[in-house]
């Protein structure tokens, strides 16, 4: 007992400084050294700011752009509070919220039927993505707003659709910040 | 429902079938002190820890000083990874200048930690400094795993040995598997999340200048709503993929933020989701080959594989198409699955994984005692989210977590063999070991500590106001999530219908017993039958024996089971889930 007792506090003190230090560590100066922008979170900078991660979510509300979907995670897309809604289906809020964007999403493009990805929160709060079904349903706004045509805009949505990894694993999304950083560019351009 | 799906998920059953030998031999041969490939490097290490922490490699323990030895180092563990979070501001490697946790939250985290079940009552990003998450989380997702494989093979020595009473040196299968097994891999693994773009960092969060500034509503503490102007985000960061990479692969769980592997910074691709899914999965299968290979039936081994397999299948397929038929009482939008969205019940889930890969986590993540998430259960759907609810139930025995999952096993193999010897009226047998009463009631034991556990603590929190008052899914729903808390918690899994609000004193302080009472009230009966099996002689073969290969076994393992678990639990699930799922079929609400 005492004996086994002694091993216990060592083997912890020992083991803690092998895998919860100097594993770490050496994962860390490796990761930095072969792939220093994704392990620091994929940053993009414009004119000379910081203005996003290309794999987290930011919030869009303008006609101009493309909307992300609705999110959880503080008052929006806040990576300090990630998290869901975590409403159940049968809960009223989450019916009166859907019922309430509905009717948004309704005014904006009354022709289309509205994506579900649209109006429901992701697990993280910070989906980057959104399917490429939303983004067309945002195709005749973001046209009419910019004064552009809705091919032009079909192209671009193309261009920033991502097919599923290896051609069958997940989903087929689109990643918004990018996709509305090309907008900006487009009009900056001209 | 997808071909695409269909195929994602058979793919991942194959190569979960396609790892389970290669791996499995290399665990007998690590746990026989058999030479191999990485012996060069290890073995100098391993020495070296023997020499500093004095343990004697050749010492053999009776279960009695193994189970002593494996409370002596969860006690030691757990009290350390306790003072870290509770001076974490005065140590480096703090730049967000978290506090220190209050006393609470810091037990119910380190008794999280410690049994390998972290369930999280906090939120990483906001909560925990990186030495905390390294040195304290990360540090006992190593060790609470290495653990529960020493059990397991403890276990199958007991089963294997013969007229002994020694199962083996707690501290050199701790040792032997936390660098023969989990560092290797962890080391490829985690550059691997890397390539993907999970985070790997020591730097402050990075604060990012929104393209377009946001108006948001803010309630205040005093319930009034105001307007303000968000114009930057802030963006959390960290080590995170050296401490992805062992929560899976230990089934631990415990996600670096909040949002767990739902979060694009801890699961940033369809690739590493499957990546995750077949790490949680990989060691747990490679045991039943281990088992196999060490008690000389390989054909047992694989029935009880088959077994696991099957119980796998039936809850991705109920999963699969609860999530993919979508809600039906969310109208005027497209649920349906097309080339262009996943469709079904996307709230709680993310577009890169879609319906098929969020059941398939959240089948996996339960099936085994991981309980990472990469969608949020509370948004499951009834029957959806009633998938991982049971299968954490049956015990968490479908591969189940690393060593766990295999002790688990081992308890309804015994249950089973006992029933087969009642209806055929013979001494039950375990491959050439007579089960008697001794190790019957031991088994018993183990799962009503269980059942007691989840059943009592749920039954007692729905009933006092303390307990209801963090509901907040009012409803059957509010049942379901008090009753996932104590599941998760007995069971070690650590999923949870996260809208409970569970970092109160109370929820902090039951979830935490229910947690020890689920881990080592479950290690100290399977250890005391693996020693009442390893004094046994072998009996020879007869033609009334019962065997414990092939499908006759497979199915009557596969019966117990889920009659065990259906006799238990059935009663609460038709007061939740079942209730709920009749409840919106018929379009109502709460």
């Amino acid at each position: 007992m005492k004996k086994n007792l002694l091993i216990a506090i060592w083997f912890t003190l020992v083991t803690t400084v092998i895998f919860g230090l100097i594993y770490p560590l050496a994962v860390t100066a490796v990761a930095q050294l072969l792939f220093r922008d994704r392990a620091n979170g994929q940053l993009i900078e414009r004119n000379g700011k910081l203005v996003g991660s290309r794999i987290i979510g930011q919030a869009f509300t303008g006609p101009g752009y493309f909307h992300p979907r609705p999110s959880a995670a503080g008052t929006g897309y806040d990576p300090t509070a990630s998290g869901g809604s975590n409403l159940a289906p049968t809960n009223k809020n989450l019916l009166e919220r859907v019922r309430a964007d509905v009717q948004k999403l309704r005014a904006e493009n009354p022709n289309a039927a509205i994506p579900v990805d649209l109006v429901t929160t992701s697990g993280s709060g910070l989906d980057p993505d959104i399917s490429p079904e939303a983004a067309e349903f945002q195709i005749p706004r973001v046209a009419t707003s910019r004064n552009m045509k809705q091919e032009d805009l079909r192209a671009l949505v193309q261009k920033h659709t991502k097919g599923r990894d290896l051609g069958f694993l997940g989903e087929p999304r689109v990643n918004v910040l990018e996709l509305n950083l090309e907008l900006d560019s487009f009009r900056d351009g001209r | 429902m997808s071909a695409n799906g269909w195929f994602q998920i058979g793919l991942f059953l194959l190569v979960i079938f396609l790892i389970t030998k290669p791996l499995g031999v290399f665990l007998a041969r690590v746990f026989s002190g058999q030479r191999t490939f990485l012996d060069p490097v290890l073995r100098p290490i391993e020495k070296l820890i023997y020499r500093l922490t004095g343990i004697n490699e050749k010492h053999e323990m009776r279960w009695t000083e193994y189970a002593i030895a494996m409370l002596l180092f969860s006690g030691v563990s757990m009290a350390v990874l306790y003072l870290i979070e509770r001076t974490q501001k005065f140590f480096p490697l703090n730049p967000q200048k978290f506090a220190n946790l209050e006393p609470g939250l810091a037990f119910g985290t380190a008794a999280s930690f410690t049994t390998n079940t972290n369930w999280q009552a906090y939120s990483g990003e906001s909560t925990m400094s990186y030495l905390t998450q390294m040195a304290g989380l990360a540090y006992h997702n190593f060790a609470s795993a290495a653990v529960g494989i020493a059990v397991a093979v403890a276990v199958i020595r007991g089963i294997a040995r013969k007229e002994t009473d020694k199962l083996g040196n707690f501290w050199v299968d701790t040792t032997r598997c936390l660098l023969w097994v989990l560092l290797p891999i962890c080391l490829v693994g985690s550059l691997v999340f890397v390539s993907q773009g999970v985070i790997q960092n020591l730097r402050p969060y990075t604060t990012v200048e929104l393209i377009e500034p946001q108006t948001v509503q803010v309630t205040s503490a005093d319930g009034k709503t105001t307007k303000q102007t968000v114009t930057q985000q802030i963006i959390a960061q960290g080590p995170v993929a050296s401490q992805e990479v062992i929560k899976e692969f230990g089934t631990n769980g415990g996600g670096f933020f909040g949002a767990n592997s739902a979060h694009p910074f801890e699961n940033p691709t369809p690739f590493s989701n499957f990546f995750q899914v077949v790490l949680i999965f990989a060691i747990p299968s490679a045991l039943t080959y281990t088992l196999g290979r060490m008690t000389g039936s390989q054909r047992h081994g694989w029935a009880v594989w088959a077994a696991m397999a099957v119980l796998f299948l039936a809850g991705i397929t109920t999963a699969y198409w609860a999530e993919a038929r979508g809600n039906p009482q969310l109208v005027g939008i497209n649920q349906t699955q097309s080339m262009v969205q996943s469709g079904g019940n996307m709230e709680g889930k993310e577009v890169r994984f879609g319906i098929a890969n969020s059941a398939l986590f959240a089948t996996v993540t339960t099936d085994a005692s991981c309980g990472a998430i990469n969608g949020q259960h509370d948004s499951f759907t009834p029957i959806g989210g009633m998938v991982p609810l049971i299968n954490i139930m049956l015990g968490e025995v479908v591969f189940g977590g690393v060593g766990a999952g295999l002790y688990g096993i081992v308890v309804f193999v015994i249950l089973a063999v006992f029933i087969a010897g009642l209806m055929v009226g013979r001494t039950p047998e375990y491959l050439g070991k007579k089960i008697e009463s001794y190790d019957v009631k031991m088994a018993m034991l183990a799962i009503l500590i269980l059942t007691f556990t989840i059943l009592g603590f749920s039954a007692f929190a729905i009933i006092k106001p303390f307990g209801t008052s963090s509901i907040s899914n009012p409803g059957p729903h509010g049942l379901s999530q008090v009753l996932y808390a104590y599941v998760s918690s007995a069971g070690n899994n650590g999923s949870a219908f996260g809208g409970l609000s569970v970092n109160t004193m109370w929820y902090n302080t039951s979830t935490a017993v229910a947690q020890l009472l689920g881990r080592f009230f479950m290690i100290i009966p399977v250890l005391a039958i693996a020693g009442s099996l390893a004094k046994k002689r072998i009996v020879p073969e007869s033609v009334g024996t019962f065997p414990v290969t092939g499908g006759l076994f497979a199915g009557l393992l596969v019966a117990t089971i889920v009659i065990v678990g259906a006799l238990t639990f059935f009663p609460a699930l038709s007061l939740g889930p079942i209730l709920e799922h009749l409840l919106m079929a018929a379009g109502k609400a709460f």
